[in-house]
C-alpha cells in the first residue's frame, strides 16, 4: 500500500486543512496547528508540505481574494481531494487495526508486575 | 499599513518557484503585520527573515532551468541518431563528402607530421637553445660570403678572450667517412675529431664510459649502432680501433644513437681532437677556415649578445696580415635551433632555407584540407531544400534556432570524426611511400597523446569550419514559406556556393602551375649541358697513401684490364669541386680585389677520362716536363681573369709559385647545377705542392663493358695496393643526380598534392553537378519532350561549372605566377615562365571539370524524359 504514504507532518497538515474545510490557506493552516498542537510551524515547512501534498495529488488548491492586509497578494485556497481523503481514511485505518491488535498488557505494565 | 523589509522581499522572489511566489508573498505578509501589531516592527523583521530562510527548501526553491540539462543529453542523442541516418540515407553523397574530407585530413596530416619533423629538428639536446655555431662572414669579391668553417684557433681564442661569454667551446672537424678496423672487421662510418667537451654540450647518452673520456689523447666514442657494427654483443670499451689505416685508438666511451632529426644524427664515431692537433697546427694559420666551431653560452645569456661580443675575434687575430684582413672577417652565431631551417645567408644577412619548404607545404597541406571542407559546405546547401520541410517542421513543433545549428554542427562533426578514423588508416598505409618520397623516417605517434589530441582538435573545427555556413543557411528557413512548399533559395543562395567553387578551382589550378614549374625548372637542369661525361665514370675513394705512391703501376694494370678506357685520380670527387683558393695575382690585377677560385689537383689524362672540351691550348700532357707548373683554366676564369689571350699568362699563387695558363677549357658544372659556373684552376699533382691529397680515382669505364663485370676487374687490383683491402666505389652519374635530390623530391609532393587536389575539388563538382541534374529533372524532361537535343541540353547543364572554372583560372594565373616567379629567383640557372604552362593548367582543370559534370549532365540528358516526368 505504498500509494497512500503520508509523513507524521503531512498527515497533521492534510487533518488540519480538512478541518478548516473551506477557509485553508497557508496561514490559517499554520495557525490551526500551533494553536491545536501547541507546536511551531515555519512557513518554509508548511508550504513545503502543502506542495508535495499537492503533488501526490491529495490536495488541490485554487486562487482566492486580494485583500489589503496581503498587500494585495491573493490566497491560496487548499482543499481535500477524493485521493486526500482516501489517504486519509487509509492512515486512520491501518493505526486503527495497529491499535486493535494492541494487547492491553503491552500498555498497563503494570499487571505483569503482580 | 507597513510592507514586510524590501531586501528579504527581493531574495524571496530571487528563488521562490514562480507559480507559488504570490501566494507565499501574501501568507508572508500577513503574518508579518499580525506580528508587527502584536510585538512590534523589530521582531517582525527578524521573523520575516528567518521565515524567508526557511523557505529555501527543494521544491520551493525555482528549478535551475535544470529541466534543460537532461533535456539537452536527450537532443544530443537524437541529433546524433538523425545525422546517423541522414549518412546512411544519401550513400553517395556522404561517401563523397567523407572521401574527400579523408583524403584532405590524410594529407594534412602526412604534411603535418613532415612540418612538426622538420620544426622539431636539433630540439632533442638538453642545451638547444645555447648552443651555436660560429660562423663567419667575410668579404669575398665585393660580396659577403658566410662560411661555416673556421679556423681551428678560433677554439682557443673564444675560450682564453671571451671565457665569460660561454659554457663550452668546441673545435672540430666536420664529418667525414672514417674506417674503422678491428681484426679483420672494418666498418665505415661518419665521424669528427672533436674537443671533449662536445659530449657534454650534445648531453651524449653514455651506455658505457663516461662523457668525459675524451680528454684520453687516443679516445674515440662510439655511437651504438657503431660499436655494434665493429663490435657486435661484446662490450666495447677500451678495445683498440685502427682508424683510416693510420692511427689507433682506444674505445673510451659507447652512447646512445642521435635520432635522425638533428644535425649530428650520422655522428658514429667521435675522436679525439689531440689526434690530429699536433699535425694540423703545423699546417694550418688563422686564414685555414677548414673546422668547425660550436658553442654553449651561458644560461643567461643571449645569442645577440654574444655575437656582438665576438664579431671582431678573428679581426683583431688577423690584423697585421694583409692577406687575411683583407676578407674582413666578422664572426657572429647562428644558433641550433635555425640550423636546420634558416641554414642560407645572402651577403652575409640570413636568407631563409628549408622554413621556405615548410611554410609551402604547411600552406598546401592547409589548402588541401579547405577544400574538402568546401565539398562539405556545398554539398550541404546544395541539397538544404531536401531539408527545408524537416527543418520547416522542427521550427513549428518548437525547435530553437540554436538547436538546429547544433545539429547540423553534430552533423558535421560527425562526418569530419568518421574521416578522421579513414585519414589516420590512409596515413599510415601512405606513410612508406611517402617516407621515400620525402626521404624522411616519419612515424605516425601512435603513443602520444599530442597527436590524439591533435588530431580530435583538428577534426572537430574541420567539422565546426564546414558546418557553420550549412548550419547558419539551414536553420534560418521560415517554417511558413518552406512548409507551403515555396522555394528555399532565391537566386542569391546560389552566389557563395559559385565562390566556392571558384576557391576550389582557384587553388587547384595554382597547385598545377606550382608543380609544372618545379617539375620544369628540375627537368632544365637536369637536361643542362655539363660539359663533360659522367657516364661510365666510377670513381673510387682513396684511403691509403699507397694507392697514391703506386699510382703509375695501378693506372696502367687498370687500363690492361681491358674494360677501363682511362684513369685519373683527382684532389676530390670531381661532381662537387666544393675546394677554394685564395691568394692569386696576376697582371693587371686590382691590388684590393680579394680573389678565389675553385680549384683541383688532377693527374695528366683527367681530360680524357671525363671528355672536356679544349677551348684554346692544349691538354696536359706527360711528356712535357713544364706541365707542372702549368694551369689550365676555364671559360669563366679567363673572363674573371680579364685576359684577352690568356694562353703563355703568368699567375703568381702566394707561396706556390709562379704558374702558366697552358689551355683553356669550356665550362663545366661541378658544383650545384643551379648556379652559374665559377672560375675553375686545374693544376697536376706536383712537387710544387705537395699538400694536396688527392681523395679519388676516377674510371672510365668502356661502354661495351658490362658494369658489374668490370667492377669486379677493377676490384682485385685496387685491394692489391690498399693494405687493409676496403674498396668502395659510386657511380659519377648517380652522385651528380643526387643534387637533384631536394628538388626533386619537392616536385614529386607538389605534384602528389595537386593530383589530390583536383581529385577533391572534382569530387565535389561531381557532387554538386549530380545534385543539380537531379533538381532538374522534370525540366529536363519537358525539354526533351519539347525537342531539345542531348548536346543542346548538356551545355545547358554543363556551361554554369565551366564557367566558374573559367573564372578561377583568370584569378589562378597571376597569383600563381607572382609566387612562382619569386621562387624562380633561388636559383640563378632557370627558366622563364612560358605561357604554355598556364595554358596547360587551365585547360587541364576545365578538361577535368568538365569530364566530372558530363558525367551527370550527360546521364541527365540521355535519360527517359516519361521517366523523369514520372517522378512526382
Amino acid at each position: 500500500m505504498k500509494k497512500y504514504r503520508l509523513g507524521e507532518f503531512e498527515e497533521v497538515v492534510l487533518l488540519t486543512v480538512g478541518i478548516l474545510y473551506d477557509n485553508a490557506y497557508g496561514v490559517s493552516v499554520k495557525k490551526e496547528i500551533e494553536q491545536r498542537l501547541k507546536r511551531k510551524v515555519s512557513v518554509g515547512a508548511l508550504q513545503s508540505a502543502l506542495r508535495r501534498l499537492e503533488e501526490k495529488g491529495y490536495l488541490k488548491t485554487h486562487e482566492g481574494e486580494e485583500t489589503q492586509e496581503r498587500a494585495g497578494r491573493p490566497k491560496c485556497y487548499f482543499t481535500l481531494t477524493a485521493l486526500g481523503k482516501r489517504a486519509l481514511a487509509h492512515t486512520k485505518t491501518t493505526r486503527d487495526s495497529l491499535w486493535n491488535a494492541l494487547p492491553d498488557i503491552a500498555l498497563n505494565p503494570k499487571f505483569n508486575t503482580w | 499599513m507597513q510592507n514586510p523589509p524590501r531586501i528579504w522581499m527581493k531574495f524571496f522572489h530571487w528563488f521562490c518557484h514562480p507559480d507559488i511566489a504570490r501566494y507565499v508573498e501574501g501568507d508572508l505578509t500577513e503574518l508579518y503585520r499580525e506580528r508587527i501589531g502584536e510585538k512590534g516592527r523589530r521582531y517582525a523583521n527578524v521573523r520575516f527573515a528567518v521565515d524567508v530562510l526557511l523557505l529555501l527548501r527543494p521544491n520551493i526553491i525555482k528549478p535551475l532551468s535544470g529541466s534543460q540539462f537532461t533535456n539537452n543529453r536527450i537532443m544530443f542523442k537524437s541529433y546524433f541518431t538523425i545525422g546517423w541516418r541522414n549518412l546512411l540515407r544519401n550513400k553517395g553523397y556522404s561517401i563523397i563528402n567523407i572521401g574527400g574530407l579523408a583524403i584532405g585530413m590524410t594529407v594534412a596530416i602526412l604534411i603535418g607530421l613532415w612540418v612538426h619533423n622538420e620544426v622539431s629538428y636539433d630540439k632533442n639536446f638538453v642545451n638547444f637553445r645555447q648552443i651555436a655555431q660560429v660562423m663567419q662572414n667575410q668579404v669575398l669579391d665585393g660580396q659577403v660570403e658566410t662560411w661555416r668553417s673556421q679556423a681551428m684557433y678560433l677554439g682557443p681564442e673564444l675560450r682564453n678572450n671571451y671565457g665569460k661569454n660561454f659554457e663550452r667551446v668546441v673545435i672540430g672537424t666536420f664529418a667525414d667517412n672514417h674506417t674503422l678496423a678491428v681484426g679483420s672487421k672494418t666498418a665505415t662510418v661518419s665521424g669528427s675529431f672533436m674537443e671533449p667537451d662536445i659530449a657534454d654540450m650534445l648531453s651524449l647518452n653514455m651506455i658505457s664510459g663516461s662523457r668525459s673520456g675524451l680528454k684520453d689523447i687516443n679516445g674515440a666514442m662510439l655511437s651504438q649502432s657503431a660499436a655494434r657494427a665493429l663490435f657486435g654483443a661484446e662490450e666495447a670499451i677500451n678495445k683498440i680501433i685502427r682508424v683510416d689505416q693510420e692511427f689507433d685508438v682506444a674505445v673510451v666511451g659507447v652512447y646512445e644513437d642521435l635520432p635522425d632529426n638533428c644535425s649530428f644524427s650520422n655522428l658514429d664515431v667521435v675522436l679525439s681532437w689531440q689526434i690530429i692537433n699536433q699535425a694540423m697546427e703545423q699546417r694550418t694559420g688563422w686564414g685555414n677556415s677548414w673546422f668547425q666551431c660550436l658553442v654553449q653560452l651561458r644560461g643567461d645569456l643571449t645569442m645577440e649578445s654574444v655575437s656582438a661580443a665576438i664579431k671582431d675575434a678573428k679581426m683583431k687575430r688577423v690584423m697585421a696580415d694583409a692577406n687575411n684582413a683583407r676578407f674582413k672577417p666578422e664572426l657572429f652565431l647562428h644558433p641550433m635551433s635555425r640550423w636546420h631551417l634558416y641554414s642560407s645567408f645572402e651577403n652575409g644577412l640570413p636568407a631563409g632555407g628549408q622554413i621556405r619548404y615548410v611554410y609551402m607545404f604547411g600552406l598546401i597541406g592547409t589548402f588541401v584540407l579547405v577544400l574538402a571542407c568546401i565539398n562539405f559546405m556545398n554539398l550541404s546547401t546544395a541539397r538544404s531544400e531536401k531539408r527545408a520541410k524537416e527543418v520547416g517542421v522542427r521550427k513549428s513543433v518548437g525547435s530553437l534556432r540554436r538547436q538546429l545549428i547544433a545539429q547540423f554542427f553534430t552533423e558535421s562533426v560527425l562526418m569530419a570524426l568518421l574521416a578522421l578514423a579513414f585519414a589516420v588508416v590512409l596515413a599510415q598505409l601512405a606513410l612508406p611511400w611517402f617516407n621515400s618520397v620525402a626521404g624522411k623516417n616519419l612515424s605516425i605517434h601512435w603513443n602520444s597523446p599530442g597527436f590524439y589530441l591533435t588530431c580530435l582538435a583538428f577534426s572537430v573545427l574541420t567539422g565546426v569550419i564546414s558546418g557553420t555556413y550549412p548550419a547558419i543557411i539551414l536553420s534560418s528557413f521560415k517554417p511558413v514559406s518552406v512548409l507551403k512548399g515555396a522555394r528555399v533559395a532565391g537566386r542569391n543562395a546560389f552566389l557563395p556556393r559559385k565562390v566556392l567553387v571558384v576557391v576550389q578551382f582557384t587553388v587547384s589550378i595554382s597547385l598545377i602551375v606550382v608543380t609544372v614549374v618545379i617539375f620544369n625548372q628540375v627537368q632544365f637542369a637536369q637536361q643542362r649541358p655539363i660539359g663533360y661525361t659522367i657516364h661510365d665514370i666510377v670513381s673510387v675513394p682513396i684511403r691509403d697513401n699507397m694507392i697514391m705512391k703506386h699510382y703509375d703501376a695501378l693506372r696502367d694494370e687498370l687500363l690492361n684490364t681491358g674494360v677501363v678506357e682511362e684513369v685519373a685520380a683527382t684532389e676530390g670527387s670531381m661532381t662537387s669541386t666544393y675546394t677554394t683558393n685564395g691568394g692569386f695575382s696576376w697582371q693587371g690585377k686590382d691590388p684590393d680585389r680579394t680573389e678565389s677560385f675553385v680549384t683541383l689537383g688532377v693527374t695528366h689524362e683527367f681530360g680524357k677520362t671525363i671528355g672536356w672540351t679544349m677551348e684554346e691550348g692544349r691538354d696536359f700532357s706527360r711528356n712535357i716536363v713544364s706541365d707542372s707548373s702549368g694551369f689550365i683554366i676555364n671559360e669563366a676564369a679567363v673572363k674573371y681573369l680579364g685576359f684577352q689571350d690568356p694562353i703563355g699568362e703568368t699567375i703568381k699563387w702566394s707561396s706556390n709559385g709562379e704558374w702558366k695558363i697552358i689551355g683553356v677549357v669550356k665550362d663545366m658544372v661541378t658544383q650545384s647545377p643551379f648556379s652559374s659556373v665559377n672560375p675553375m684552376i686545374f693544376f697536376l699533382r706536383s712537387n710544387r705542392i705537395s699538400w694536396i691529397r688527392f681523395n679519388a680515382v676516377n674510371v672510365k669505364l668502356k661502354p661495351s663493358a658490362s658494369m658489374t663485370g668490370a667492377i669486379d676487374k677493377i676490384r682485385p687490383i685496387f685491394t692489391r695496393y690498399d693494405p687493409e683491402k676496403t674498396f668502395s666505389y659510386a657511380f659519377a652519374d648517380q652522385e651528380f643526380g643526387k643534387k637533384f635530390d631536394d628538388e626533386r623530391r619537392i616536385a614529386n609532393l607538389a605534384f602528389v598534392t595537386t593530383l589530390l587536389a583536383i581529385f577533391i575539388s572534382c569530387l565535389g563538382l561531381f557532387g554538386l553537378s549530380s545534385y543539380m541534374a537531379a533538381q532538374r529533372t522534370r525540366e529536363i524532361g519537358i525539354r526533351k519532350v519539347m525537342g531539345a537535343s542531348t548536346a543542346q541540353l548538356w551545355k545547358l547543364l554543363s556551361k554554369d561549372f565551366v564557367v566558374l572554372v573559367a573564372i578561377s583560372c583568370l584569378i589562378a594565373v597571376p597569383i600563381s605566377s607572382y609566387f612562382m616567379r619569386d621562387w624562380l629567383t633561388q636559383y640563378e640557372y632557370r627558366i622563364g615562365i612560358s605561357w604554355y604552362v598556364y595554358a596547360l593548367a587551365c585547360g587541364g582543370a576545365l578538361a577535368v571539370s568538365l569530364i566530372t559534370v558530363s558525367f551527370q549532365s550527360l546521364k541527365a540528358a540521355w535519360g527517359n524524359p516519361v521517366n523523369a516526368l514520372r517522378t512526382e
